[in-house]
C-alpha cells in the first residue's frame, strides 16, 4: 500500500512526511521525524505518556490516526524550551523532585501544560483533573502536582497577575 | 490484506463504502477502534472516515437539541446548550481521551464504556443514521439490535433538554477517583409530574439497559425514603450482569440498590 503525504506544524516547524494506513501519531513522531519525547507506554490511551497537544488540545498521540492531523499544530516537550532556557513547568518539576525515572514526565508536562494555557490559575482539583489520564509508577503525584502549582505561580507571577 | 484507510468528502459515499464491506468500520475519534489497530486485532482491515467535520455540529431542532455523532466530550463541555450534559461528558476518561472520544463512539462502545450512550438512553434520545435516507430511531430500538446497525453511520443524535431542573440525574461508580472505567453507571429521567420516568444502567447488561421494573415502581411514587422502598427492591429485576476484572455479578446485584438510593434521593456519595 502507497504511504501518504502529511505535513503539519511540529512545535513550530512546518514538516512533510509519509504515513502507512491505520500509523498513529506517536510512531509519526518517535520514528518518522525523530522526536523522541513523547513516550511509548501503552498504546492503549490509559497510561498518558505520549500525551501532545493538537491545535492546544491535550491528545493521546498512539489513539490519533496520523493521517487525520493535516494542517494540525502539533505540540511535544522537545518544544517545551526557549534556547537553552527551560519551561517554568520543566523547572518546578526539577525543583520538586517530580520525576524519578521520567517516563511519564513528558507526558505530564503536556498535559500540564494544555491545563495552564487555559487556565494560568487551576486549583488543585483542576490539576488533579488535568493529570488523571497519566500515569506515574515512581513519584506518588504529590510531587507534579506541587510543580505544577507552584509553575502556575511563576508563570503568573512573569505576567505580574500575582497570586 | 494490507490495511486500509478510506476517506470520503460525502457520508453518502462513506455509507456506501461500509455497507459494501464487512470487514470495514466507520472511525468516529478512534479511542477504541485505534487501541484495537495499535493491538493487531484482525477483526477489521479498513477504517472507513470523513474528510469534513459535518458531523461535530450541535444546534438546536425544533423544541431538540441535534448533537452531531462526531462531536466529541469536550465539544459537549464547551456548550452552553447541552450543559444537563456536563456531568456524563466529564466523566468519560481523561481530558486526552475526552477531546477525542465522540458520541457517536459512545453509542458503540462495549462494557464497561458507554457512559454517554447510558445517559441518552435515560433522556428517550433518538438516533439518525447519515446517507441511507432512513428516519430516525429510538435509542432502546438502537441499543437493543446494536451490532446490527455496525454497517451504518450515525449523523447525529435527537435529544430533549430535561423539562424540570434536577429531573436528569446521572452517578458513575467508579473505584478510581477521578477517573475511571464504570463498575456500573445510573441514569434517570424523573419529571416532577412523574410520569414518563425512564431510568438506564450501564454495565449491567452487555449494552444499556432500561430498568422497566424501577421505572414501574416509581410512577407516582414520592422520591423519599418510604416512596422509592418499591424501586429498589425491583433495582435489579430481570437483569444479570456480568463479572468482570471491576466487580462480579453478586456484587453488581448487591449494590445497585444502594447507588440506585442514592441517585434518586439526590444523596452525595
Ligand atoms: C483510556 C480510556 C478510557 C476510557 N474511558 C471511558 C469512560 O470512562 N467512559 C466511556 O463511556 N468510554 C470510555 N472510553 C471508551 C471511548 O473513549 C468512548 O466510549 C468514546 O466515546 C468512543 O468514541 P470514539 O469516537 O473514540 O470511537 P471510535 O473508536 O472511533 O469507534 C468505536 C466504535 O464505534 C463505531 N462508530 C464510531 N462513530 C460512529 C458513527 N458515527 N456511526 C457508526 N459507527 C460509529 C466504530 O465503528 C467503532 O466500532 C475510554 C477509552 C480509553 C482508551
Ligand atoms: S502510550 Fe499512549 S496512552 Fe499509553
Ligand atoms: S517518574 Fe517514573 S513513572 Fe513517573
Amino acid at each position: 500500500m502507497a504511504k501518504k503525504p502529511l505535513q503539519f506544524n511540529l512545535n513550530g516547524e512546518d514538516r512533510a512526511v509519509f504515513v502507512a494506513d491505520g500509523e498513529n501519531l506517536l510512531d509519526t513522531l518517535r520514528r518518522g521525524v525523530g522526536d523522541l519525547t513523547p513516550k511509548f507506554g501503552c498504546a492503549q490511551g490509559t497510561c498518558g505518556a505520549c500525551t501532545v497537544l493538537i491545535d492546544g488540545e491535550p491528545r493521546m498521540s498512539c489513539l490519533t490516526l496520523s493521517e487525520t492531523i493535516g494542517g494540525s499544530r502539533v505540540e511535544t516537550t522537545a518544544g517545551l524550551g526557549d534556547g537553552g532556557k527551560l519551561h517554568p513547568l520543566q523547572d518546578a518539576f526539577m525543583r520538586n523532585f517530580s520525576a524519578q525515572c521520567g517516563y511519564c514526565t513528558p507526558g505530564m508536562l503536556m498535559a500540564a501544560k494544555a491545563l495552564l494555557d487555559r487556565n494560568p490559575a487551576p486549583s488543585r482539583d483542576d490539576i488533579v483533573q488535568a493529570i488523571s489520564g497519566n500515569l506515574c509508577r515512581c513519584t506518588g503525584y504529590e510531587p507534579i502536582i506541587r510543580a505544577i502549582e507552584e509553575a502556575a505561580g511563576m508563570a503568573r507571577g512573569a505576567t505580574g497577575a500575582g497570586r | 490484506m494490507p490495511f486500509r484507510v478510506e476517506t470520503f468528502d460525502r457520508i453518502e459515499d462513506a455509507a456506501r463504502a461500509l455497507a459494501a464491506n464487512r470487514n470495514a468500520r466507520f472511525y468516529g475519534g478512534g479511542t477504541i477502534l485505534m487501541c484495537a489497530v495499535n493491538a493487531g486485532s484482525q477483526s477489521f482491515d479498513t477504517l472507513i472516515r470523513i474528510n469534513r467535520n459535518d458531523l461535530g455540529i450541535i444546534r438546536a431542532e425544533g423544541d431538540r437539541m441535534s448533537i452531531g455523532s462526531g462531536v466529541t466530550m469536550s465539544q459537549v463541555l464547551q456548550s452552553r446548550d447541552l450543559d444537563f450534559l456536563h456531568p456524563v461528558a466529564i466523566a468519560v476518561g481523561g481530558p486526552a481521551i475526552r477531546t477525542a472520544a465522540t458520541v457517536g463512539g459512545n453509542l458503540y462502545a462495549a462494557a464497561p464504556y458507554g457512559d454517554f450512550a447510558t445517559a441518552l438512553l435515560a433522556l428517550g434520545a433518538e438516533v439518525q443514521f447519515g446517507g441511507d435516507g432512513g428516519s430516525a430511531m429510538p435509542i432502546d430500538q438502537f441499543l437493543a439490535d446494536r451490532d446490527r446497525h455496525r454497517e451504518r453511520i450515525v449523523s447525529n443524535i435527537l435529544v430533549r433538554r430535561p423539562g424540570d431542573a434536577g429531573s436528569f440525574r446521572f452517578r458513575k461508580v467508579t473505584r478510581v477517583k477521578p477517573k475511571g472505567v464504570a463498575v456500573m453507571t445510573l441514569a434517570a429521567l424523573l419529571p416532577r409530574s412523574r410520569s414518563g420516568i425512564r431510568v438506564a444502567y450501564g454495565n449491567m447488561a452487555p449494552t444499556p439497559v432500561r430498568a422497566a421494573a424501577v421505572e414501574r415502581a416509581l410512577e407516582g411514587a414520592n422520591l423519599d425514603e418510604a416512596g422509592i422502598g418499591p424501586a429498589l427492591a425491583a433495582a435489579t429485576r430481570g437483569l444479570s450482569p456480568a463479572s468482570d476484572a471491576l466487580a462480579s455479578q453478586w456484587y453488581r446485584q448487591e449494590v445497585a440498590p444502594v447507588h440506585l438510593k442514592r441517585m434518586l434521593l439526590g444523596q452525595a456519595g
